[in-house]
C-alpha cells in the first residue's frame, strides 16, 4: 500500500529552487499515436486491419504480415506483470533525481496468435515495457496498464494494481505522472461565475492546500460568491483579465504560489454573425477568452515554468476551459465559437512552451454548459459541477485533452472522422 | 468690456489669487465603469496597453495605447447621447459651440442628506431653498451637485450596488424640469457615475436628468471630484470634450477657476 502523502513541509528558502528536468521526450511520428491516446486518457495500440495482430511498440508496418493498414484501437490494458526490477542508478537526470524507480514487463491478455516475432510473446500477445506502481505485487500478478503522459508530455505506460488500493494516487510515480491538486495551491481566475464556483468547491474537495479566487468588478453582487469567499481554503484576489495592469499585479502578488491555474474567466453570448450588429460583443469575447488568456500566459506562465520542480508541491498544470465549438463553429454562437477557436490555438502554443518545464496544459472542450447564456438550448447540457469534476479527474488521471459530456464526445468523434461533414451539419442548424 | 481682462486673469492665476482646481478623476483601469444589464451593449472601461517602455519594442520611448468608451471616467454628455436630444442642432461633441465650454457654476451642497440616504433625490424645493441663501441660479450656468461621493475611493462603495441595483444620489424629475425650464442652465454635473440617480430607471420618466437636460440641448458632467473646493457661486468651469465626430460624449479634463482674492 502506498504511504499516504503527508502535507509537505514548507520549502527551505535558503536552498535553490531546482531546475525542472524532463524524461526523454523524442518520439517517432508513429509513436506519437500512443501519445495521442494518452492525451485523451485512452490506452490505444496499433491493430492490423489485415491479420488482427496487436502491435507494440508502434511501427510503420505490421510485424506479422507487413501490412501498413494499422489502426490505433483502445485496449483494456488487462494483463499480467511477468517481470520487474527497481532502477537504482540512471544516466538520465530526470530519473536520477527520482530513484528508486520500478520498471517491469507486462504481458497483455488480448492479442492475436502469430509467429512470435521479437517484441511479441509466443502467443502473439504484445509484451510491454512499463513503469510499475508501488502497489503492484511481486510478479506474476494481475495488473491494469494505462497510457499516461509523463512530465515531457509524452506517452508512457504504467502498470497499476488490478484493483484500486488505498492512497493509490499518493504513490510517487502516480504523483509524477499526474497533477493531483492534493496539497497543491490552485488559482481559479474568476470565482464570480457558476463554473468558477464549482471549480473552487471541487478543488477544495480534492484536497487543495489553498485556493486563490480571482474577483473582477467587486461591486457586482453575484449569487454564491459570498459562500465561496467564506470557505476556509479560499483567498480572494483582485483580477480582471481585460486589464494588463491587474494581471501583472496579481501575478506579482501570488504568481510564485500557484501550482495549478484554472482559467475560468469567460465571456459568452449567443449570437449569429448578423444577430448582433457591430463588434462590441465579439471584442468582449476576444478580450476575455483570447487576450485574457494571453495576458495570463505572459504574466503567470514564466513563474509557473520556473517552478516545475519546486519541491513536492511544484507547479504542475494550467487548465483552459475551451469549448467543443472551438473545433467547429456553432453558428448560433458564432463569435463565442471563434473566440474559443483562438484560445484553442493559443493553448496549443502554450502547451509547446510549458511542456519544456514539465507544466501540463490541460484543455477541456465541453459541449453546451448548463449556464445562463445557454438557457435556450435543450439538454443535454454539462452542469458546472460535472465540468469541475472532469477537471479534477484530468488532474488526477493524466489526460490533457478532455471532452466532457455526451455532445462533446459525439462532436469530437465526428470532427475526427470528417470536419467538413460536421461543418455542414452544423450549418443546417443541428 | 473695454479693457482686455485676460492679462489680469493670467496674472491672477500666477499669483494664486485665482486658483485652478482640477475637477477630474484620474483615468485608470481601476476606476469603475457604468454597469449595464449584461445583454446590453457595454461601454468600455479605460484600458492601457504599453507600446514600448525603453525596451526591445522601442528603446528610446515609453508610450501606451489606451481604449475606453465615450462615457468613461470624468466625462461629458452631449445632447445626442439621449434619445430626447437626437434631432437637435449642434448636439454632438464636434458641434457643441465652444462658447458653451466656459461657464459659471453653482455648487449645491447635498452632503448631509446623502450621508443619511445614498438614494437621496435633489428636489426643486431643495434648489429653491438653496437660491434663498445663495441667490438665483444665473442662466447658462452649470449646477453641480456636491455629494462628496467622489471621496468613496474603493470601487465597490463608489458603485454601491445591491441586488436591486445601484444606490447613488441624483436629481428628481421636478428638479431637472425646474433647472431646464425655469433657470435655463448649461447643464447638470454629478460626482457619481451618472447624472441621474442610481435608481433613476424607476422615476417618471426613467432617467429624468438625461431626458430633460439633453432634450433641451444641454449637457451633463459625471464622475466629478473636488467639488468641495468650490464656492457655492462665483467659480467658472472649463468643459471642452474631445472633438469626436458625432460623439455622444467624451472623457475630459474639467478645470474650475476660483477667485480667492
Amino acid at each position: 500500500m502506498a504511504t499516504p502523502l503527508k502535507k509537505p513541509k514548507r520549502k527551505n528558502p535558503v536552498l535553490r529552487t531546482r531546475a525542472p528536468m524532463l524524461p526523454p521526450a523524442p518520439r517517432s511520428r508513429i509513436s506519437l499515436g500512443l501519445t495521442s491516446g494518452a492525451a485523451r486518457g485512452v490506452f490505444e495500440l496499433q491493430v492490423c486491419r489485415d491479420c488482427g495482430a496487436v502491435q507494440y511498440p508502434p511501427r510503420e508496418a505490421c510485424r506479422v504480415c507487413l501490412s501498413d493498414r494499422l489502426d490505433w484501437t483502445p485496449r483494456s490494458g488487462a494483463g499480467e506483470l511477468v517481470a520487474h526490477t527497481t532502477l537504482r542508478h540512471a544516466m538520465e537526470n530526470y530519473f536520477r533525481e527520482r530513484l528508486p524507480w520500478r520498471l517491469g514487463i507486462v504481458k497483455l491478455d488480448s492479442g492475436q496468435a502469430s509467429g512470435g516475432p521479437p517484441g511479441q510473446s509466443e502467443s502473439g500477445t504484445p509484451s510491454l515495457i512499463v513503469h510499475v506502481h508501488g502497489d503492484c505485487a511481486e510478479p506474476p500478478c494481475r495488473v491494469r496498464v494505462r497510457a499516461m503522459l509523463d512530465r515531457a508530455g509524452q506517452a508512457v505506460l504504467l502498470a497499476l494494481p488490478e484493483k484500486d488500493t488505498p492512497h493509490m494516487s499518493d504513490d510517487p510515480q502516480m504523483r509524477e505522472l499526474t497533477c493531483n491538486p492534493k496539497f497543491r495551491k490552485v488559482f481559479v481566475t474568476d470565482g464570480k461565475n457558476p463554473v468558477g464556483q464549482a471549480v473552487v468547491r471541487a478543488m477544495v474537495a480534492a484536497g487543495s492546500d489553498l485556493v486563490w479566487v480571482g474577483e473582477a468588478a467587486p461591486w457586482k453582487k453575484i449569487p454564491g460568491f459570498e459562500e465561496i469567499k467564506a470557505l476556509p481554503e479560499v483567498t480572494v484576489v483582485d483580477l480582471d483579465v481585460t486589464n494588463p495592469d491587474s494581471v501583472k499585479r496579481c501575478a506579482g502578488q501570488i504568481g510564485p504560489k500557484v501550482d495549478i491555474l484554472v482559467n475560468t474567466a469567460e465571456q459568452h453570448r449567443a449570437y449569429t454573425v448578423g444577430g448582433r450588429y457591430g463588434t462590441e460583443n465579439a471584442r468582449a469575447e476576444m478580450e476575455i477568452n483570447y487576450f485574457g488568456l494571453l495576458r495570463l500566459a505572459q504574466e503567470f506562465g514564466p513563474v509557473m515554468m520556473s517552478r516545475g520542480a519546486d519541491t513536492e508541491t511544484n507547479a504542475v498544470a494550467w487548465v483552459n476551459i475551451l469549448s467543443i465549438f472551438a473545433l467547429a463553429n456553432k453558428p448560433d454562437q458564432s463569435t463565442f465559437s471563434a473566440s474559443k477557436a483562438a484560445a484553442h490555438s493559443l493553448a496549443q502554443a502554450m502547451r509547446a512552451g510549458m511542456h519544456k518545464t514539465g507544466v501540463r496544459v490541460i484543455n477541456l472542450y465541453p459541449g453546451p454548459l448548463d449556464v445562463e447564456w445557454n438557457q435556450e438550448l435543450r439538454p443535454p447540457k454539462v452542469t458546472p459541477a460535472a465540468l469541475a469534476r472532469a477537471i479534477v479527474a484530468a488532474l488526477q488521471g493524466g489526460a490533457e485533452d478532455v471532452y466532457p459530456g455526451d455532445i462533446a464526445k459525439d462532436w469530437y468523434e465526428r470532427w475526427r472522422r470528417d470536419p467538413k461533414v460536421l461543418e455542414r451539419e452544423l450549418a443546417q442548424g443541428e | 468690456m473695454n479693457a482686455n481682462p485676460l492679462p489680469d486673469m493670467v496674472r491672477g492665476i500666477a499669483e494664486r489669487k485665482i486658483r485652478v482646481i482640477d475637477l477630474t478623476q484620474t483615468l485608470t483601469p481601476d476606476f469603475p465603469q457604468i454597469e449595464l444589464p449584461p445583454e446590453m451593449g457595454q461601454c468600455w472601461p479605460f484600458r492601457l496597453e504599453e507600446v514600448s517602455r525603453y525596451d526591445d519594442r522601442g528603446l528610446a520611448a515609453y508610450w501606451n495605447n489606451f481604449s475606453c468608451g465615450e462615457h468613461t471616467g470624468t466625462h461629458f454628455d452631449a445632447p445626442i447621447h439621449w434619445v430626447s436630444g437626437r434631432n437637435l442642432p449642434n448636439n454632438s461633441t464636434d458641434t457643441v459651440p465652444v462658447e458653451n465650454m466656459v461657464a459659471p457654476a453653482c455648487v449645491v451642497d447635498c452632503v448631509k442628506h446623502v450621508e443619511q440616504n445614498a438614494d437621496f433625490l435633489l428636489s426643486a424645493d431643495f434648489l429653491r431653498n438653496w437660491e434663498e441663501e445663495h441667490g438665483k441660479i444665473p442662466p447658462r450656468s452649470w449646477v453641480l451637485m456636491r455629494t462628496d461621493w467622489s471621496k468613496r475611493a474603493d470601487p465597490e462603495s463608489y458603485q454601491n450596488f445591491d441586488e436591486e441595483g445601484q444606490h447613488t444620489p441624483g436629481p428628481d424629475t421636478d428638479a431637472v424640469r425646474f433647472l431646464v425650464e425655469e433657470r435655463d442652465v448649461m447643464g447638470f454635473g454629478s460626482e457619481c457615475i451618472g447624472t441621474d440617480a442610481g435608481q433613476a430607471m424607476h422615476l417618471r420618466p426613467p432617467y429624468p436628468c438625461h431626458y430633460y437636460i439633453h432634450g433641451a440641448g444641454r449637457y451633463g458632467l459625471q464622475c466629478l471630484t473636488n467639488l468641495d473646493l468650490l464656492p457655492p457661486t462665483g467659480s467658472v468651469v472649463f468643459t471642452a470634450p474631445l472633438k469626436i465626430k458625432q460623439g455622444s460624449g467624451s472623457p475630459l479634463r474639467v478645470l474650475a477657476l476660483v477667485w480667492e482674492g
